[in-house]
């Protein structure tokens, strides 16, 4: 076996990296646990902020590795052993594969929102999030309340299961600002009488265009965006709900009331993946994320030598940081096997 | 027969200023008592029967030391040894002094030093020479009983965990002033009696005259000499000893024995610093059985526990951050030794401290009002866990109860999270406005879920009408067989939340409830001795990560054995312990909900529930 690599998750960064190191003539495997590559993203109907469609970006990738790299699908990676140099990563059902070095790109999770239980996800018929409405959009299915009714106000709600001590997770997952100001736009463009809000702490526009959007759904779309934190949500005998919050700006408690909530959820670290890392010794943050060697010029390297780590195990990410992340990764790997070690 | 010499007089002067000092402090706290308690002092007083149940509390207390028995042997071995052995050496002492004075009248100092005084008589009683003998026997071995609980006190300054503890208080000036005259009195003694036996060659009992010999015969100095300066030792240390006590811990002694009647006359703590709250503050002995039990330790928190706020509070330095910085969680008092409320006193100095700008509620009015059979006040904490409310309606539907939703739109606290704080007359309002609620729905229950809420109502309230913890509630309806219930085959276990356990002891009713549907396990420490979530209101002092090791903490112990489930009553603890999210976390009415076989449920959905809206003056902006 000569130059090869494993690569763990076959989501944007997974691919991508598989996909450049390929190309560079590395012996690549890849491991992908679900039957369909594209990770989180292979949920997702039109990305942020030029509202492309997801397909376009995973069937790119999808070229760059069908048929190239060694792909095993539909089971995971349970156990990576490190052994004299060579890596070696078990799947669930015993198959054993080797490599010279390894690439972590295992990605998140979504925060589950019924944690956050006074929002009522899982309580209440009609609070979803950001991730089913994604569904929604993607399956053509329209907008509607469980019960069938054309919703006339929906409330977006920022931050759930991020920048909250309540819940432990003191961090921005960064993608959810803009993906509700994506949302909140096609839910208007599909219901255009229907009332949009978007309850938020600040609004976090840093990208290219993202400020743009924003000041399009402002002015073009008329969704009000209100200051304010959500408290709780309560139920009404109609399945309507009650959203309490404090405008902050404002100094006011307000309440309201809409037919659909949705809660913009946050990115927590994969918890299926705690215990092989553990074995590892990987190094996780506060945050719980996986914590590069260097954060500037290395941010891609682990302590242990010729294991890399690539996108959102990191922390949040968008699709275009994940895509150039892992690119980077693939040049550390390339480099890495080219070396005198 | 002048039985007096110089040295004496460190010893009765210093006796004389330690009696004045504990009558004037004990004439001031009784009379600082509030006028009701005081009324309760006198005839308590008066009555016999009352002061021999003290006199018996005091001798199982304060000498024998039945409660630290029973924490620890080898700690009630050593209180009791200093506490029963120089009491009865006392005791003792004086009538065997009366042997040799022959008078009853005996100037305080002459029992304690009677060695130096009776030295070279022969007396002989009544022609029985086994008085003398046996006297001199039993002080003997009483000394060597205190000088054996001596050992074992320097043992536990050294080798605290021999006695169960782990820390030991840190002590102040005068403690360890008082503490060393103390433990250099007994040894002062031996060696003041060896020696005076020794140069006489005779007085002595089994201990002091062997040794008083041994010594006459290995210091080469003149033994009369010697003795006299041990005596004078003795008298010093006793003298020093006397003066510093009531400035040192050791004021306990003499305190606890006034708090004990205090309290066998119907005294309790009170809202506002009293002449009680004075005798438990100088009752507290630091004998720091509360420190190792205090969580705020996982927190990294180690100058606010029980002990060293008690002690601020004596020194009058406590600070506004030190009374606010406890869960109010009550373990402390639990093992506390000496019964001392220190819950009720953190309280008192809340109140008493209370600063910053306060909000005034005093704008919330109710107008209109229905009534039913149970009124139900879900608390404000219930809102953010409306699982708990969509299973108690749901529940109470199938029983077939008709119910008000007191606080269904709107929360309108209870009021003790602004008492915890100190607040307590911003709390008045709310409580009032609570209080109208409930009476002018004119039902037979009031039913909350929870337990922050329960203890307010039932301590504060003073309402004419039953009052339930929702686990309660839901207990009788199982009984009554009006909610029918399949078993879940979980293996559960119980976290006993501070409010509901030590706050208002319920402590059986849930396991009741639990074990009719699921399996329920015992945990490590439960009840009276359960652990805080780490999400108290009482506590204003701790950051996030902080409360976050108390609450990993206890759930390291509830997680000891496994369950698969973590049931609680309190939507405080549910929401502290789910944010870990270590085990899934469920309140008693989501697990009996969930135990309903699913056909009632559909069945009863007529539903029986009153709607209701009180309309509030202070209308929140809506839009
Ligand atoms: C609601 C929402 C909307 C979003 N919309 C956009 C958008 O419009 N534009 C944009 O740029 N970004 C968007 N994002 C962010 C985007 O989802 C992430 O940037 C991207 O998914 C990160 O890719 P990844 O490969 O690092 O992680 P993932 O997408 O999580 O991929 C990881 C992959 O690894 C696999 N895996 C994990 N563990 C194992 C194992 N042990 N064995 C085998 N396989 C394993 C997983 O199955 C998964 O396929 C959105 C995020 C959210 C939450
Ligand atoms: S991106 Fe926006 S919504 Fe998401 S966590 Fe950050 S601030 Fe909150
Ligand atoms: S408060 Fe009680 S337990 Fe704590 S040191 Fe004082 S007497 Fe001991
Ligand atoms: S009430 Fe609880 S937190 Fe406060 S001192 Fe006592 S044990 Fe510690």
């Amino acid at each position: 076996m000569n130059k090869s690599t494993i690569v763990v998750g076959g989501g944007i960064a997974g691919m991508t990296a598989a996909g450049e190191l390929s190309r560079l003539g590395v012996e690549v495997t890849l491991v992908e646990q679900e039957q369909i590559s594209g990770g989180h993203a292979a949920c997702w109907d039109r990305l942020f902020p030029t509202r492309r469609p997801a397909e376009e970006v995973i069937s790119f990738l999808r070229e760059q590795t069908d048929s190239k790299v060694n792909t095993f699908s539909g089971r995971p990676v349970t156990e990576i052993l490190h052994h004299e140099s060579m890596f070696t990563a078990t799947l669930s059902d015993g198959t054993i594969l080797r490599g010279e070095s390894l690439v972590l790109a295992t990605g998140y999770d979504l925060f589950d929102a019924s944690r956050k239980e006074e929002y009522g996800y899982g309580i209440y018929d009609n609070v979803i999030t950001s991730a089913e409405l994604e569904g929604w959009f993607k399956n053509h299915q329209p907008v509607r309340t469980k019960n069938g009714r054309i919703p006339s106000r929906v409330a977006f709600i920022h931050c759930v299961g991020s920048r909250d001590e309540k819940v432990g997770n003191l961090y921005c997952s960064k993608v959810c600002c803009i993906t509700g100001v994506k949302q909140a736009i096609e839910v208007k463009e599909a219901l255009p009488a229907c009332d949009v809000y978007s309850f938020y702490m600040d609004l976090r526009m840093f990208d290219r265009n993202f400020e743009e959007l924003y000041f399009e759904a402002q002015k073009n779309y008329g969704i009000n965006f209100i200051r304010g934190r959500l408290s709780e949500c309560s139920e009404n005998e109609d399945h309507t709900l009650v959203v309490k919050t404090e405008d902050t700006l404002t100094g006011k408690p307000m309440k309201m009331i809409v037919d659909l909530v949705v809660l913009l959820v946050g990115f927590v670290p994969r918890s299926q993946n705690t215990q092989m890392l553990l074995k590892l010794k990987l190094i996780t943050g506060n945050d719980g994320f996986l914590q590069p060697e260097d954060e500037h010029n290395g941010d891609n390297l682990t302590r242990i030598p010729g294991l890399f780590i690539t996108g959102a195990v990191k922390g949040p990410v968008t699709i275009a940081n994940a895509v150039a992340d892992a690119r980077a990764t693939a040049l550390q790997v390339y480099s890495f096997l080219h070396s005198n070690r | 027969m002048i039985n007096f010499n110089l040295f004496v007089l460190p010893f009765s002067l210093g006796l004389l200023y330690l009696i004045l000092k504990i009558g004037k402090d004990w004439y001031k706290w009784i009379t600082t008592l509030s006028p009701v308690d005081k009324v309760k002092f006198t005839s308590g007083i008066r009555n016999p029967i009352q002061i021999l149940i003290s006199l018996k509390e005091v001798f199982f207390e304060v000498l024998i030391h039945r409660k630290m028995w029973k924490r620890n042997p080898l700690l009630g071995y050593m209180h009791m040894s200093f506490a029963l052995g120089w009491f009865l050496l006392i005791v003792l002492g004086n009538i065997e002094s009366r042997f040799y004075s022959g008078t009853h009248l005996n100037a305080p100092y002459y029992p304690i030093f009677l060695k130096f005084f009776i030295h070279d008589k022969l007396v002989i009683f009544f022609e029985v020479y086994a008085v003398p003998r046996f006297f001199r026997f039993i002080m003997d071995l009483l000394l060597l009983y205190i000088l054996s609980g001596l050992l074992l006190a320097f043992l536990k300054r050294k080798k605290s965990k021999w006695f169960g503890m782990k820390q030991v208080t840190r002590y102040q000036l005068t403690d360890h002033v008082a503490l060393t005259t103390l433990w250099l009195i007994f040894p002062m003694r031996l060696l003041a009696e060896s020696f005076t036996a020794g140069y006489y060659g005779s007085g002595g009992g089994f201990m002091t005259q062997p040794l008083g010999n041994f010594l006459t015969w290995i210091v080469p100095l003149p033994t009369d000499l010697v003795a006299y300066t041990m005596w004078w030792g003795y008298s010093l240390v006793l003298g020093i000893f006397f003066v510093t006590l009531p400035y040192s811990r050791y004021m306990h002694i003499p305190t606890e024995v006034l708090l004990i009647f205090f309290r066998n006359f119907g005294i309790k703590p009170k809202k506002w610093y009293s002449g009680y709250s004075d005798t438990e503050v100088h009752s507290c002995s630091r004998c720091g059985v509360c420190l190792d039990i205090c969580q705020m330790n996982l927190a990294g928190i180690h100058d606010s526990q029980a002990v060293y706020f008690i002690r601020d509070v004596r020194d009058k330095y406590v600070s506004e951050q030190i009374s606010r910085k406890c869960l109010v969680c009550g373990r402390c008092q639990e093992v506390c030794p000496v019964g001392i409320h220190s819950d009720s006193l953190r309280l008192i100095k809340r109140r008493e401290l209370s600063s910053g700008q306060d909000a005034d509620y005093s704008f919330v009015s109710v107008s209109t009002v229905r009534t039913a059979e149970v009124v139900y006040f879900s608390g404000c904490m219930s809102h953010l866990t409306p699982s708990i409310i969509r299973s108690m309606k749901g529940i109470m539907e199938v029983a077939g109860v008709s119910y008000l939703h007191l606080d269904e739109n709107r929360s309108i606290c209870c009021g003790r999270p602004l008492m915890l704080a100190g607040k307590d007359r911003q709390a008045h309002d709310l409580v009032e406005f609570n209080k109208k609620l409930i009476r002018d729905a004119r039902a037979g229950i009031l039913v909350t879920s929870c337990p922050i809420c329960y203890r307010v109502f039932k301590e504060e309230y003073n309402l004419p009408i039953r009052i339930q913890h929702h686990a309660q509630f839901l207990l009788e309806l199982v009984r009554s067989g009006k909610i029918p219930l399949q078993s879940m085959h979980r293996r559960i276990i119980y976290h006993d939340p501070c409010d509901l356990g030590r706050g208002s002891h319920v402590y059986e009713a849930p396991r009741e409830l639990l074990g009719k549907f699921s399996d329920l396990l015992i945990s490590k420490e439960e009840k009276n001795n359960a652990l805080c979530c780490g999400g108290s209101l009482g506590m204003f002092e701790a950051d996030h990560q902080q409360r976050d090791l108390m609450t990993n903490g206890a759930l390291d112990s509830l997680l000891t054995f496994g369950p698969e489930i973590l049931a609680t009553s309190c939507p405080l603890c549910k929401k502290t312990f789910g944010k870990m999210n270590r085990v899934p976390v469920k309140d008693l009415a989501e697990l009996v909900f969930e135990s309903i076989p699913d056909g009632r449920i559909r069945s009863a959905s007529g539903s029986v529930s009153v709607p209701f809206h009180p309309e509030l003056s202070s209308e929140a902006e809506s839009i």
